[in-house]
């Protein structure tokens, strides 16, 4: 492959989206691991990818109702999480259920080429265009500038949401700020990864950076350039091998956390104490 | 003078079904009570209305003078130290004892701003007081119970709070480390006369070190007893 290829419009703006995705996934991730909320972010990914269908079907911008879907997600699997009498695993299984099973219907009800909707299910790089970079750029700006603003606040939260409310935070107000902020980063991802995947580009950098590090800044960074990492390996991996990018971004993004898995400061510790007792 | 705490026939109601049944209590400026009563009697539910986490459905909660409201309940907590019972958090969450501390700061500081070299110097002073300055830098989750316990401790200390509410602080310890703890709540409360309610099963300490003792039963006020020096 001549190296000419990144002089290329279309590769300068799948390598700044790649950028971006990672970015924005990784510093969602980050906060999504933590607080073991895996299962809701899988949800609100699914819940966006069957919204973005809806538009498809209807002739409305599919972006615009997968931010939507991906917080009515969140709506309904955010306060479930919260109770007791309810399992949080049952809320899953059901919500996750049924928005793919919604994402199928639609597939079958949809006339004409599939092309477009499969474009959300496996994520198409390639394509992304000017418009999805701005939304792209745009959603990154916001996430990163509000984790800067509020980082000490969302250090509470995810440390332990009745403390940060002990202290006097509004720390319900800032819990559903993260899961808007989950939802608005998972759709403007959808173009580049696809709506079945990138929950994938979500967990695994932040994973990655967990192993790392047991400072929450330093997570952050650490997750976001294996985020940019990731994306941009997976990246020339599918342009070379002629592979949908939305999956191998999705591999890469899982050799990298072997990696970090492999050589973890912190397993490596777990191992040396448990060793020693 | 002035009441730390007063509650008036008070009724709160949880998950649709009455948790404190028209209690009223009054807890002076200072006074270490003691809370006890079998699991589910409403004792973390009586300490979640003095903080402000709850309110009543029917009756009057005033806190340091404030009566709590929707409105004035978040101002409330930051003059409220609490430290509810907590399951030892995940061994990899990245958070450092000294972060942890400053959280007690937090609520103060306000939304967006960050700590001042005021808020680090009481975090450090908490922390020395519950002599933890040592393990400031090490990672939250790989204390020991009692060790974190301490932490908690410190973050309410840290908070320079008027009222200290203590919710079963000795859950998760072993025998060793929950008498440890005791003890440094008592001489915390003789050093500062915080105003501090304490939850726990260990009735012995909690008869020893109280002045006064109330008791929980089906979310009603059962016994007061005041305890003789």
């Amino acid at each position: 492959m001549s190296l000419g290829v990144l002089a290329e419009p279309f590769m300068q703006r799948a390598i700044l989206a790649c950028c971006l995705t990672g970015v924005v996934c990784a510093c969602v991730g980050v906060v999504v691991i933590t607080m073991r909320l895996a299962f809701i972010g899988v949800c609100m990914s699914h819940a966006a990818f069957a919204g973005a269908l809806v538009g498809l079907l209807v002739g409305a911008p599919p972006l615009a109702l997968a931010f939507p879907a991906s917080l009515v997600a969140a709506g309904l699997v955010g306060p479930l999480a919260d109770r007791s009498d309810f399992s949080p695993d049952t809320a899953l299984g059901i919500i996750f259920a049924s928005t793919l099973g919604a994402s199928f219907i639609i597939l079958g009800l949809m006339p004409g080429s599939k092309a477009p909707a499969l474009g959300l299910l496996w994520g198409s790089v390639l394509t992304a265009g000017r418009i999805d970079l701005w939304i792209l750029g745009g959603v990154t700006a916001a996430i990163v500038a509000l984790a800067l603003i509020f980082f000490k606040e969302v250090q509470a939260v995810v440390f332990d949401r009745r403390v940060a409310a002990a202290v006097g935070l509004p720390a319900t107000a800032l819990f559903y700020g993260i899961l808007t902020a989950a939802g608005a980063a998972i759709t403007a991802s959808l173009h580049v990864v696809g709506g079945l995947l990138v929950f994938s580009l979500i967990i695994n950098p932040a994973a990655a950076a967990q192993q790392l590090t047991y400072r929450l800044d330093h997570m952050l960074l650490i997750a976001a350039a294996l985020g940019i990492v990731s994306a941009l390996l997976g990246l020339a991996v599918s342009y070379l091998a002629d592979l949908p990018s939305g999956a191998v971004i999705v591999v890469a993004s899982s050799v990298v956390f072997g990696l970090a898995f492999a050589f973890s400061p912190k397993r490596r510790a777990v191992r040396a104490a448990r060793g020693a007792a | 003078m002035a009441l730390a705490v007063c509650i008036e026939d008070a009724t709160v109601e949880r998950g649709g079904r009455v948790a404190l049944d028209r209690i009223s209590l009054t807890v002076e400026p200072g006074l270490l009570l003691g809370v006890t009563g079998p699991n589910g009697s409403g004792k973390t539910t009586l300490l979640n209305l003095i903080n402000g986490l709850l309110l009543p459905v029917s009756g009057h909660v005033e806190v340091l003078n404030e009566v709590v409201t929707p409105a004035s309940s978040r101002r409330l907590r930051r003059r409220v130290a609490y430290l509810p019972q907590m399951a030892p958090p995940d061994p990899r969450m990245p958070v450092l004892v000294r972060e942890v501390v400053l959280m007690g700061r937090y609520g103060r500081i306000g939304l967006g701003r960050r700590p001042g070299a005021d808020d680090y110097a009481a975090a450090s002073r908490a922390m020395q007081r519950v002599g933890l300055a040592e393990l400031a830098d090490r990672p939250i989750g790989q204390l020991s119970g009692g060790e974190q316990q301490r932490v908690a401790l410190a973050r309410a200390l840290a908070q320079e709070a008027t009222i200290l509410l203590l919710d079963e602080p000795t859950t998760f310890l072993d025998q060793s480390a929950r008498a440890d703890l005791l003890e440094l709540i008592a001489a915390i409360h003789a050093e500062g006369r915080l105003t501090t309610l304490l939850v726990s099963h260990e009735l012995d300490f909690v008869r020893r070190i109280c002045k006064r003792i109330v008791s929980l039963e089906q979310g009603r006020l059962t016994t007061t007893a005041e305890v003789a020096a």
